[in-house]
């Protein structure tokens, strides 16, 4: 057994697509009441990778402001989304747009997308062939590509396959709040991909609704968790971003300690030998 | 000329560069990303680049999203 003096230890960097990162949690910029709370949330929340979308200019919100003017680029990794794409094509010209737009900042995510594809407007799955067929055409286009899909592990599977530089299983639909639902698919999807190639990065992605989803997927072994609604929607979300932090690193630290494993009966944590009470039974 | 800009018809004058139609937008500055008929077109072309009656133009930038 390892004694280890570190008050911290088996938090060590990981790598995701050609970057290392030392916290696993990856958090979204969307629906803050306002930019200064989604900044102070992304500060609380550790997070060094950032998401973002593209849409039609509107460069200033009602108050004169921008959203690049709350995010310091310098410090985060910018991963532009192709949300509310529902084909290939447009998602391939979203990635390719938020490109140009991360080579005018300068940002070290130019090349990153994190691709969603959808299939149905109500519940935000993901359309597989087109993700698929995305994935593979924004490889060849030089992006790292970061894939959102559902939780079925051969779709997994055929997106590594395809030439992703991480694939992003969802634990519930997008914004529902839900958790991971199956653990099984999730663990069926990290035994797939990280067959033979363990450092294959695999983030949870959507779904999550509370600190405890974070732990949960983390406890499941995956690499990291992106989240967005769940900090900007709580009642305090820089508490809940603070809380959120601790759950990606609690469960990370779970994950790595091993857990044990599940009994049917009690084991008493105090030894038996030497009591001076009654046993029943004995 | 007419074109359709982000989707809405616009009256345009002609000639007129990508970065002419971005500097009557008063985005010049901005960080902001403009498609032509589908293709990017990169920042250091803007000024070469022009647009022409019935061309199909987006003008896109960053937003908070998950």
């Amino acid at each position: 057994m390892t004694v280890h003096t570190s008050p911290e230890p088996g938090l060590a960097p990981f790598a995701i697509a050609g970057r290392t990162f030392s916290s696993r949690l990856f958090v979204g910029t969307g629906k803050y009441a306002t930019y200064p709370l989604m900044q102070q949330s992304l500060e609380a929340s550790g997070c060094e990778v950032v998401t973002v979308a593209v849409r039609r200019e509107r460069l200033v919100n009602e108050r004169g402001e921008s959203l690049l003017d709350f995010i310091d680029t310098s410090r985060y990794t910018i991963l532009p989304n192709t949300a509310g794409c529902f084909s290939a094509a447009d998602a391939v010209r979203v990635a390719r747009l938020g490109r140009e737009l991360l080579d005018q900042i300068g940002n070290p995510g130019r090349d990153w997308v994190k691709l969603e594809v959808l299939g149905d407007k109500k519940t935000l799955l993901p359309d597989p062939v087109g993700t698929i067929e995305a994935t593979r055409t924004l490889v060849a286009d030089g992006f790292q590509v970061l894939v959102y899909t559902s939780d079925d592990p051969i779709s997994a599977q055929r997106i590594k396959d395809a030439g992703a530089a991480a694939v992003m299983p969802a634990g519930s639909p997008i914004g529902s709040g839900q958790g991971v639902l199956n653990r099984n698919n999730i663990v069926l999807c990290l035994e797939l991909l990280k067959h033979a190639d363990p450092r294959y990065p695999v983030i949870v992605d959507a779904g999550v609704g509370s600190a405890s989803d974070v732990s949960i997927a983390m406890e499941l072994g995956a690499d990291g968790v992106l989240l967005n609604t769940a900090i900007a929607h709580a009642r305090e979300p820089v508490m809940m971003a603070h809380a959120m932090r601790k759950a990606c690193e609690a469960g990370r630290q779970s994950y790595l300690a091993g857990r044990i494993d599940k009994k049917m009966y009690a084991t008493a944590s105090s030894p038996m030998e030497g009591t001076i009470s009654y046993i029943p039974g004995e | 000329m007419q074109i359709i800009l982000n989707g809405q018809p616009s009256e345009q004058p002609e000639p007129l560069t990508v970065h002419g139609l971005i500097e009557r937008l008063g985005l010049a500055r901005a960080i902001c990303a403009v498609e032509v008929n589908s293709q990017v077109i990169p920042r250091a072309e803007h000024e070469s680049r022009t647009v022409h009656d019935g061309d199909h133009v987006e003008v896109v930038t960053l937003v908070g999203g998950g």
